[in-house]
């Protein structure tokens, strides 16, 4: 890969909870248009780790990292860089759908809200966010209601298209499929290879199948460390670690 | 969480909690401030002991033994209509009543909790007094037992609502392994379902006696005002808080009067502050006890 | 046998206990609707009291009630929301946060004529406001002030936590998650507490009987300043001062009318909409 495809370089990252150190010098590289996955047991530090890339970790009080994640080349872990500004550049979809209780039309609307905007031109975006999603056919007879009355599927995309309404340039996936059904959960697979014609995406996944059907690159974590990082063509069928393939054939986690 | 508008928003936020926080130490402050200076003029002792209450003779007596024996047999009362009436009307909707009638019933019980203490006041000088007077034969209705009677009235909706909670936190896991041992219904309410959520049941009692004992208008109105020690329902007595309600009007700003009132204004915020303490010490222990079956 | 017995014996004691509480409380109210109902007429609504209070209306005293109602609520909400959300969004741990819940929890129980001795000597003499609708209102505002914290309280951690995530992924600062998402959420929780302790301030007698009360008024209060009739006082006064008990006693069965409707409407209102989002929680 060449080095001007890189979206997003971590270099030497390593993340407490108090005393307790949860990543050890992680060194990974995201390219741009690429669907990054991240595996291994849980407990490993994958979400810590992407949390980090949108400084949702700086919630968390007694917290503190150390290292580079250079976005544009600017440091995310700085302090002094403001999360408001990271955020609108790195959207993030959660675990379980999080949907505001409000109408689909606003819950999409909300990041554009924020910053001032025409009505006219919310409404395009809020469109255009929702047919990215794939969501617009079946919810544009009703996007007055309430989002809670979706479908958990359906939820989930609507937290998708909420996220592109704010037009970032990376999109962090954490397990988005953890609590969807497997209908569900293929066409959310079908969203992120399409959306990886615009978007950097990165994916955290419990489920190693996912992660070979959706991604270019796959990172294979344990108990904090970073143990493999290749093409997910060569990971799953010629890993080169010992700790990959015993993982991969499900000797444990 | 950087810029300058979303810091100035969090300090406005401090301020304000920090001018609550004043405000409600303030009443703490302010009743030290105006009941401490009796004390200057009298020891703790004849303040609590002093068996007579002559605000306005000369030399005046501030003794307040009666006033918390009129509070006492009031509150005694009360506590013999409110905590079976209470604790039994919360076993009936918990166990009798079908799932229809338990979501019409609840509510009432809280909303009937809010009748204001003005309207059990009137209720009790206009019909229970006399209504009690002719019926007990006695001189007159206003006297400790109308107090009482109203007063528990007046509690049971609080202790009710509060021991139904309780009731219905119980685990529905206990019950069911009571009625696999072949308990019948009445016997797995008594042996398993009131002993776990017997705390939450003693939490409601003592919340509602706190209420009783600060209750205001009503005493003032039927417990027929005497500053006297006694120990019959049938006479007239004069509990704190009616006291403090009666005097104020009268006593003259910064007199030792004043300063009498507000010394048992502070006696009763201790004592309401103890009974707070007691109920939360004790449903603390509860949800330890019940949080590792949840 | 035996055990057939005592069951039927214990749940017929039990059903006892709430027929003779609901009895009660049906004899309350079924004496104050049948006494009240009969002087409740549109000029006793509409107009001022007459001929030393044992003819006319009790105007004045519904309107004094509406403005020291509306008065403390003017205070204690923003102080008490603000508060709540300073407790839940921003200083969870902080020292100020556990001092406030501290008090907070207290205070809850403290006999309202307490708040009224402290009232009278804060608001009515060391701030020179007097015996005025501003004192009263201020007193009764303190004494619902710890419920609409903890109650708003409770309402903002009900929020999951998913919901400020979800907000400040998409680029939110803290105070515009706060606004547009955490307190839309909490919305009906926060007002129902609210709602809650209207009934009880509209209710209240003891707290404004030296802060704000006047016996009788032939005006209407024209300034925060100035003494004012309410409702709960009205009924106080009518039974145990004046010339003519047996006038004053149908005044007062309309004034203990109004205010038992008053404030069982207003919370009935609220434990509806309690229930109804507790629904939909669920």
């Amino acid at each position: 890969m060449l080095e001007q495809n890189i979206r997003v370089k971590a270099k030497d990252v390593s993340f407490y909870y108090g005393q307790k150190r949860a990543l050890k010098d992680l060194n990974i590289n995201f390219f741009t248009n690429k669907v990054t996955a991240f595996i291994g047991p849980s407990g490993c530090g994958k979400s810590t780790f992407i949390r980090l890339l949108n400084k949702m970790n700086d919630l968390i009080p007694n917290t503190r990292a150390e290292g580079k994640i250079l976005l544009d080349d600017e440091n995310i872990l700085d302090k002094k860089v403001d999360a408001v500004k990271i955020r609108r550049k790195i959207g993030m979809v959660f675990q379980k759908p999080n949907p505001f209780p409000k109408s689909i039309f606003q819950n999409v609307a909300y990041g554009l809200e924020l910053c001032s905007m025409s009505k006219k031109e919310m409404e395009r975006v809020v469109e255009e966010s929702l047919q990215k999603a794939a969501l617009w056919n079946e919810v544009k007879d009703r996007l007055r209601d309430n989002a809670l009355g979706l479908s958990g599927g359906q939820q989930q995309r609507l937290c998708i298209a909420r996220c592109l309404a704010v037009e970032p340039e990376v999109i962090l996936f954490d397990e988005p499929c953890a609590s969807l059904d497997p209908i569900s959960t293929s066409k959310i697979e079908e969203l992120i290879l399409e959306l990886k014609k615009q978007y950097t995406i990165v994916i955290v996944t419990h489920n190693m199948q996912q992660a070979a059907r959706v991604s270019d690159w796959t990172a294979f974590m344990y108990i904090g460390e970073l143990i493999e990082f290749s093409p997910t063509k060569e990971i799953f069928v010629v890993p080169k670690e010992k700790k990959t393939q015993e993982y991969l054939s499900g000797r444990f986690g | 969480m950087f810029s300058f508008k979303e810091r100035a928003i969090k300090f406005i936020f401090s301020c304000l909690a920090f001018s609550c926080l004043l405000f409600l130490l303030a009443i703490v402050v302010i009743l030290f401030w105006q009941g401490a200076p009796l004390f200057s003029y009298m020891d703790f002792s004849q303040f609590f002991f002093g068996k007579s209450w002559y605000p306005t003779s000369q030399p005046p007596e501030f003794g307040i033994f009666p006033l918390i024996s009129g509070s006492l047999i009031v509150t005694l009362g009360a506590m013999v209509v409110c905590v079976p009436l209470g604790i039994g009307s919360a076993l009936y909707i918990y166990e009798l009543s079908g799932p229809n009638s338990k979501k019409i019933l609840k509510p009432i019980v809280e909303i009937l909790g809010s009748i204001p203490s003005i309207v059990f006041g009137f209720f009790a000088l206009t019909i229970a007094a006399p209504a009690i007077q002719q019926f007990f034969n006695i001189p007159t209705g206003l006297c400790a037992l109308t107090a009482s009677i109203i007063l528990g009235i007046m509690a049971i909706p609080t202790i009710t609502s509060i021991s139904e909670d309780a009731l219905s936190f119980v685990p529905n896991s206990f019950r069911e392994a009571s009625y696999a041992l072949g308990a019948n219904k009445f016997q797995t309410l008594f042996k398993v379902t009131i002993p776990a959520a017997a705390s939450g049941i003693s939490t409601s009692v003592i919340l509602g006696m706190s209420r009783i004992v600060g209750e205001t208008m009503t005493v003032l109105m039927v417990s027929g005002g005497a500053a006297v020690i006694t120990s019959s329902f049938f006479s007239p007595v004069r509990p704190m808080t009616a006291t403090i309600a009666a005097e104020m009007g009268e006593a003259a700003f910064g007199s030792l009067h004043y300063q009498a009132l507000f010394a048992i204004a502070l006696v009763l915020f201790m004592t309401t502050l103890v009974f707070n303490v007691i109920a939360e010490r004790i449903s603390q222990k509860y949800a330890l006890k019940l949080g590792a079956n949840r | 046998m035996k055990n057939i017995i005592i069951e039927k014996t214990g749940f017929f004691l039990i059903t006892m206990c709430i027929a003779i509480t609901g009895l009660f409380l049906a004899l309350l109210i079924y004496f104050i609707v049948s006494n009240g109902i009969n002087v409740l007429s549109f000029e006793f609504l509409t107009q001022p009291p007459k001929n030393s209070m044992t003819a006319g209306g009790v105007a004045p005293a519904i309107v004094g009630s509406f403005y020291l109602t509306v008065g403390a609520v003017i205070v204690a909400l923003p102080l008490g929301l603000a508060c709540a959300i300073y407790l839940n969004e921003y200083s969870p741990k902080g020292l100020v946060a556990s001092a406030i819940r501290i008090s907070v929890n207290n205070l809850a129980g403290v006999p309202s004529v307490v708040f009224g001795l402290f009232g009278l000597a804060f608001f009515v003499k060391f701030l020179g406001f007097g015996i005025s609708i501003l004192s009263g209102s201020l007193t009764l505002a303190i004494l619902i002030l710890p419920a609409i914290i903890s109650t708003s309280q409770e309402a903002l951690s009900a929020v999951p936590n998913s919901i400020r995530e979800a907000s400040l992924a998409l680029g939110a600062t803290h105070s515009q998650t706060i606004r547009k998402a955490v307190l839309p959420c909490a919305f009906s929780a926060i007002l129902t507490g609210v709602i809650l302790s209207i009934a009880r301030a509209a209710g209240e007698t003891a707290p404004i009987l030296f802060t704000a009360a006047a016996f009788y008024k032939r005006d209407y209060p024209d300034s925060i300043f100035s003494e004012t009739m309410a409702l709960p006082y009205h009924i106080y006064a009518l039974m145990t001062e004046g010339t003519s008990p047996d006038k004053q006693v149908a005044i007062a069965y309309g004034c203990a009318l109004i205010l038992l409707l008053i404030v069982l409407v207003i919370s009935a209102g609220a434990i509806v909409l309690r229930n109804k989002y507790r629904r939909q929680n669920a």
